[in-house]
């Protein structure tokens, strides 16, 4: 190669500072987003360390003693373990096997009724998700009291006992799961609405010349058509699978349903924030990340040889 | 679809999706319709549980106690301050940095979406971050509910798929008429964007106004809470204001109990309905933006 080739070849491309630099303008819109992201989501990631340390107030994060596994083995040991653990995944299994498919099935029926009540309906089941959890469970508190609630009071006129709902275990799990689904099915189904407006129509037409019912062609057109979206919702779904919505199961929580209610992450809260064991409750809320890490890892790597639809 | 629909008018299969469209929407409008039928009905029947639809009686005596309250009030005013401010905030943050990740030819995007991304799937956790905003010296501050979530990967990314989908020419035309990146951005590319700014808005607004977790770990002052954690101590924990009570003059507790009832229904909807009157105006907005969002980032 001659000389004057290798400088044709090179001479366009500016060096790296050079190229920063006359890009400056954009590093500025990003230097708010950028600090933020270090600051508030990689600075406490420093602090994970006091997981194997006996972390110290006076003493700070860097200077406290190192104890290596031993909050992880009290926990593992622990008396809550294997309670924690089991709640933990019996509720979010629960939730992802009813709370997954509903807005699927919602988003199904609703694309093979007439636009005005597809429409209306639409805009009614949107309406819980605008609500807070507070108030979510604060209606769930009153409509299932035992002296003042409508659902017991429906279950005298129907000559059944009345049921302390909020101090029975056994109802815990289902007041969680159903109100999901009460309150997330409209919303959750937009994504689903939004993939099957793309169904090509023609294929519809074809198939019902060849005298297929409606029926099937939901089975075999409409649903082939949003398996990629439910694909990559369900891969995220389960990536979160150890950090099902603790906000709520704390609001929910109380003396008498507590042996089911308490999961990993609102026992972080209450022995972290509450009870102040910094590095105890540090390990358990690592472990649990790495619960979520982990099921994600799976869910993709299933995903990606069964389907070849993969999220990474 | 249509001619098929035109076909068979009526047949077995629409007849059923119909009904079952009708009782989905039923079961979601029941407890709605119920808290607000509770919420002016006669106390006797909402704290007994006799309210099974419409309501029984007619009273306003509930939301007068929820506007005299000052703890309820303050809460209120907190919140609209932490939802302008704070979505202001997270308006300012979050797009310019959506914008920018789709510039791939700028040194260090990519490297900067991997950094982002990363906290999808990993966190530092409850504790060390709570650790750090007290190091920061952001305990118990307004600023901390301002700040926590200034910034949504989540949506960085929902800005990212937006703005891929706008036209470059645009941006290309306006470089060489010789206007800055920045100035193309606020001139060309803003004004381009207003549906996504609609959403962003909706999801933001929505996350600040309904928050109560943040708020019940870094403050415990009352002074700068929000409704949600007012709303917690009246619903949950079931403690009603001493003055709430009082304001009703001398009551026996039978009666300061069914009062108690209205007050909860009463205060549920007062929180609620802002959002519950803005969504449907919004609503072309945020299925767009789940869509949008639904694009790979």
């Amino acid at each position: 190669m001659k000389k004057e080739d290798v400088r044709l070849k090179y001479a366009p491309k500016q060096s790296l500072l050079a190229r920063m630099w006359k890009y400056r303008q954009f590093y500025l819109l990003l230097i708010p987003a950028l600090v933020y992201v270090l600051v508030f989501n990689y600075g406490p990631m420093y602090g994970i360390q006091i997981a194997f340390k006996n972390y110290k107030g006076a003493l700070g994060i860097l200077d406290s003693p190192w104890v290596g596994f031993n909050h992880f083995k009290d926990f593992f040991s622990g008396y809550y373990f294997w309670t924690l653990l089991k709640n933990t995944l019996i509720l979010s299994v629960y939730n992802l096997a009813v709370g997954f498919p509903i807005p699927i099935i919602v988003a199904l029926i609703l694309n093979e009724v007439g636009p005005k009540l597809k429409k209306t309906a639409q805009t009614i089941l949107y309406a819980p998700h605008f609500i807070s959890t507070v108030v979510l469970c604060g209606m769930i508190v009153s409509m299932f009291s035992k002296e003042s609630g409508v659902v017991n009071t429906i279950l005298e006129a129907l000559g059944m006992e009345r049921v302390y709902f909020m101090g029975e275990p056994g109802t815990f799990r289902h007041l969680y799961v159903w109100s999901g689904v009460w309150q997330q099915m409209g919303w959750n189904a937009i994504i689903y609405i939004a993939a099957l407006s793309s169904v090509d129509p023609s294929l519809h037409e074809a198939a019902s010349i060849d005298g297929a019912t409606r029926m099937q062609r939901i089975i075999h057109i409409n649903i082939p058509t949003i398996m990629p979206t439910i694909i990559i919702t369900l891969i995220m779904a389960v990536g979160n699978i150890a950090s099902v919505g603790y906000e709520k199961a704390y609001l929910l929580q109380t003396s008498l349903n507590v042996e089911v209610s308490e999961i990993i992450s609102t026992y972080v809260y209450k022995r972290g924030i509450v009870d102040a064991s910094y590095s105890f409750s540090t390990a358990v809320g690592l472990f649990n990340n790495l619960i979520n890490i982990t099921m994600l890892c799976i869910a993709n790597a299933i995903s990606r040889k069964v389907s070849e639809t993969s999220l990474f | 679809m249509e001619f098929t629909r035109k076909k068979k008018k009526n047949s077995a299969f629409d007849i059923a999706v119909t009904v079952i469209s009708l009782v989905l929407v039923a079961a979601v409008l029941y407890p709605l319709i119920l808290v607000v039928s509770s919420s002016i009905s006669d106390p006797v029947a909402a704290a007994s549980g006799e309210v099974l639809l419409l309501p029984k009686g007619f009273t306003l005596e509930g939301y007068k106690r929820v506007f005299q309250d000052e703890h309820i009030m303050m809460g209120y005013a907190n919140s609209l301050f932490y939802t302008i401010v704070g979505t202001l905030i997270n308006l300012l943050v979050t797009i310019p940095a959506g914008y920018v990740m789709t510039k791939t030819e700028v040194p260090g995007t990519k490297f900067i979406m991997k950094l982002f991304l990363f906290t999808m799937y990993f966190s530092g956790g409850m504790v060390p971050a709570f650790l750090l905003m007290n190091s920061l010296g952001l305990y118990n501050t307004r600023w901390v509910l301002l700040i926590l979530g200034a910034f949504s990967v989540y949506n960085c990314i929902i800005c990212r798929s937006f703005f891929l989908g706008l036209p470059k020419e645009l941006e290309e035309a306006a470089y060489i008429d010789g206007s800055s990146y920045i100035k193309t951005f606020m001139t060309i590319i803003l004004p381009l964007s207003k549906a996504l700014l609609g959403v962003m808005v909706l999801y933001f607004a929505v996350a600040h106004w309904n928050s109560y977790f943040n708020a019940m770990i870094y403050t415990y002052d009352a002074n700068i809470q929000p409704l949600q954690l007012f709303l917690r101590r009246i619903l949950i924990l079931e403690k009603t204001s001493a003055e709430m009570m009082e304001a009703g003059g001398d009551e026996y507790a039978a009666q300061q109990q069914q009062v108690a009832a209205l007050i909860k229904y009463a205060v549920i909807v007062v929180s609620s309905l802002p959002l519950m009157i803005i969504y449907p105006f919004l609503q072309k907005f945020f299925e767009k933006g789940v869509m949008i969002g639904s694009v790979k980032g």
